[in-house]
């Protein structure tokens, strides 16, 4: 089969889950045979008129790692130039697009209605706000569709829904959109109108639905009312990486490490997880804790805690990357994911190739097909203290968990996942 | 003449609130008594109020010719002295009968006799006395918690002056032998071994209703066939399983009620065959041979051996610092807290730790309030740290 996937980065340059689930699902689709035409946003990709790049893809960087070589044969990489990364914000955008065009002339445009407020009128290149980016990207975009061949489209998440959808237009193949995450799991009930519409107009017209889990599907059904008949559930998995045999080395006993590793947004739950370690470092005050991540509720949080005392014993480290993620995961003895709502949520796969026992919350994917992780409910503080006060003290809570946690993920593969999506490209008509 | 054997096993234990970190040396409440309560409201309505009922009418049916043996813990009758007396009023009305056996086990449904030789017999002699006051009857019998079983087991019943004890038919016990005829425990020179026949205990406790199964649905003329059959080699088949099976299980409505009823009869049928309890069946028939059993063996899980309860780091853990307290316990000579104690040594609390996660697990579930065994340890070792908190000196 020949898919033509409008996706989300591609190493080294990757930022997070969705690119991470992208590249692993592509992967093991062109493992299986398939050929995959993979369309990536990427900023300042060249400027051709055409606005795309052609990429071989014996010219991808991929320094020294003849691990993909094979595969990547049938992966013809496409960047087109757009600001667009993933679960990106209107004010993100706005600022990524300000540090673009700081050496450009600017003309500075007063709206009278509002005292003091700055447009930047920027006609050349980029969208002037998110969603004409995303518009803009599509039409782009779908210049690819129009020169190849392919039997199905598969879209991630609402930034590529236009794209798909205008590629489906021109070749009338089908169209398959892959959720990973959703207006509501980003912002709670203050969702974005917008981009719910947009949302809810993909899933309506896409020919079947992907979610990452089964937690996923029941908000699309509640929220979005689609029919449970068009939804597949196919569940992420964890790649294996060379760096992880290397990067074993010894924890330090006295010195306990617990771990929130994401953004630190209100989705991925950052308060619980300050307010439980206060409570555990009454009773443990030798315990380290550690928040690696970047986002808006970073100032609150450490503002938070300044407020409960614990600053000497909680560290933030800021946005981490490849190998510095790797290491602070060999470093720690627990690792916590407390979101408020998660779609599915890869990181604690990834922890646990480290050997590192987890809790995660219930409000999310992952806690669907994990057996051997602790799991609380996200705004249970008091028990998620609880349960990490149990792992940084019980040694034999520990072993149990890892040892039955490496059986558990010889059995989670990008593989059987991108079986299951081959599957839904029948299902939609190919 | 080959006997019918008919054993079921009554047990309830006492389940553990929800109790975090922080509870511990705030709050001394441990039982989840709401739970508790509930459970035993529920089982004894739907199990072993109206179960007793067909059971009763059988024996007047039938004239003193259906016969039943019952193992009841002490766990489970001090809740029905709490909550339900009309259900030990009404194992009365059936020891009443002279039809039905009670057999001995330790009080608390215990794994003692592994950890602690003292402890086990104490155990024993509470649950025999019990049984004493509540049904009369002084146990010939013994039946170890989940049929745990070694010669161990096997001669220090015999010291103790049991005519019988119970174990798992398993062919790791057995090899190529069957489980129809009595044994003489290696060792021992009186006590005689009675071996639960698995298939067909399992065809009622497991298989019955079973859609998949390809003797679906099982009727009680077909398993009278079974039983039949397999008499026509051995002295006395063993029918061993858990009284839950009737009616919570297994719904009453699904069939199994009638099932019950009709079974008796069908099995009398055939002029031969008699229904007899453990002691009778040891009074009657001599050991066909000697039988070496030096690891032990129980019915749980496929496995058959102690793994669902110390099969992993958590489990070991529990019951190591659980036992490690004994000597602390007993020096403090406080009945409450040698009570709760014991109380905490129902091998259900361990079992709910179990991580194997098979086929079995379907089975660990029944009547388990945890969603995970991590979440079963932590609770449980919280409240260990508490309880160790009564025992002066340094804790465990």
């Amino acid at each position: 089969m020949r898919i033509l996937m409008f996706g989300w980065e591609f190493p080294p340059h990757m930022s997070g889950g969705l690119g991470t689930a992208c590249f692993g699902i592509t992967k093991a689709l062109s493992g299986l045979g398939h050929s995959v035409i993979f369309v990536i946003p990427r900023m300042n990709a060249g400027d051709e008129p055409s606005h795309v790049e052609l990429v071989s893809a014996s010219k991808v960087p991929v320094p020294k790692q003849l691990f993909y070589e094979g595969i990547l044969k049938r992966i013809d990489v496409r960047h087109v130039d757009s600001l667009l990364r993933p679960y990106m914000t209107q004010g993100q955008y706005a600022s990524l697009l300000r540090k673009q065009y700081y050496h450009l002339p600017v003309r500075r445009r007063y709206d009278r209605g509002k005292k003091g407020y700055v447009f930047l009128d920027i006609s050349e290149k980029y969208g002037p706000d998110l969603i004409s980016e995303v518009l803009r990207y599509s039409k782009v975009a779908c210049v690819i569709g129009k020169s190849h061949t392919f039997d199905v489209i598969h879209a991630h998440d609402w930034m590529t829904v236009f794209a798909a959808m205008n590629a489906k237009k021109v070749s009338g193949k089908p169209f398959v959109l892959h959720i990973h995450s959703l207006e509501f799991d980003r912002s709670g009930e203050h969702i974005n109108r917008n981009i719910y519409d947009i949302e809810r107009y993909g899933m309506e017209s896409a020919d079947r639905i992907i979610a990452v889990s089964h937690y996923t599907k029941n908000i699309i059904t509640a929220r979005y009312g689609i029919s449970p008949d068009k939804i597949s559930v196919v569940h992420n998995a964890v790649s294996r990486t060379e760096a992880v045999k290397s990067y074993h080395i010894e924890r330090e006993p006295d010195r306990k490490i617990v771990l929130f590793l994401g953004r630190i947004t209100f989705q991925k739950g950052p308060d619980s997880f300050v307010e439980a370690a206060s409570l555990v470092l009454n009773e443990l005050p030798e315990v380290t804790f550690v928040m690696a991540g970047a986002g808006d509720m970073m100032p609150r949080m450490v503002e938070r805690v300044a407020e409960l005392g614990i600053g000497k014993n909680v560290h933030f480290t800021g946005f981490l990357q490849g190998s510095e993620v790797e290491r602070v995961f060999t470093m720690s003895d627990l690792y916590v994911m407390p979101s408020v709502s998660e779609p599915f949520g890869i990181s604690p796969l990834e922890a646990m190739l480290y050997d590192v026992p987890v809790i995660i919350s219930r409000q999310s994917g992952v806690s669907e097909i994990l057996r051997h992780a602790l799991k609380i409910d996200f705004w249970d503080v008091k028990e998620m203290a609880n349960k990490m006060i149990a792992v940084l003290k019980y040694p034999e809570l520990v072993e149990e968990m890892v040892e039955r946690s490496r059986e558990e993920l010889k059995n989670i593969h990008w593989e059987t996942a991108a079986q299951q999506i081959a599957k839904v490209y029948r299902l939609a008509g190919v | 003449m080959p006997s019918v054997c008919f054993y079921f096993q009554i047990h309830q234990p006492l389940r553990l609130r929800h109790y975090t970190f922080f509870d511990i040396h705030s709050d001394h409440e441990y039982e989840h008594r709401e739970q508790n309560r509930e459970t035993l409201q529920r089982v004894t309505e739907r199990c072993y109020l109206p179960v007793n009922r067909i059971i009763l009418n059988l024996i007047k049916k039938y004239r003193g010719d259906f016969r039943v043996a019952f193992s009841i813990t002490g766990s489970i009758l001090d809740q029905f002295e709490k909550y339900r007396r009309d259900a030990i009023e009404s194992f009365q009305r059936l020891a009443d009968t002279g039809c039905v056996e009670f057999i001995n086990e330790t009080y608390y449904h215990s794994l003692a006799f592994l950890f602690s030789p003292r402890e086990f017999k104490e155990q024993v002699i509470s649950h025999r006395n019990k049984v004493k006051t509540l049904f009369g009857q002084n146990p010939k019998t013994f039946r170890h918690t989940e049929l745990i079983y070694n010669n161990d087991l096997a001669r220090m019943v015999e010291k103790m002056g049991y005519a019988a004890v119970l174990a798992e038919g398993t062919e790791r016990v057995l090899g190529w032998r069957s489980p129809n005829y009595v044994y003489r425990p290696a060792g021992c020179h009186k006590l005689k071994l009675l071996l639960r026949n698995y298939r067909l205990s399992d065809d009622i406790s497991f298989r019955f209703s079973d859609q998949k199964w390809s003797e679906y649905p099982l009727t009680a003329d077909k398993y009278a066939r079974w039983v039949h059959d397999a008499g026509k080699t051995g002295d006395v088949i063993n029918l061993f399983m858990d009284y839950e099976t009737f009616g919570e299980h297994l719904k009453g409505d699904a069939g199994v009620f009638d099932f019950l009823r009709s079974l008796p009869g069908e099995i009398m049928k055939h002029p031969d065959f008699r229904f007899q309890t453990p002691a009778e069946v040891a009074g009657e028939y001599e050991p066909v041979a000697r039988l070496d059993v030096p690891h032990f063996v129980s019915w749980a899980d496929v496995e058959r051996d102690l793994s669902a309860w110390l099969g992993n780091a958590l489990q070991k853990d529990a019951l190591h610092t659980l036992y490690g307290m004994e000597s602390k316990v007993r020096r403090r000579k406080k009945e409450e807290l040698l009570r709760t104690w014991r109380m905490l040594q129902t091998s259900d609390h361990f079992y709910y730790m179990c991580t194997k996660w098979f086929a079995d697990g379907d089975v660990h579930d029944y009547f388990n309030p945890y969603s995970s065994p991590y979440d079963a340890y932590i609770n449980y070792m919280n409240v260990l740290d508490d309880f160790s908190s009564f025992l002066g000196g340094k804790g465990t």
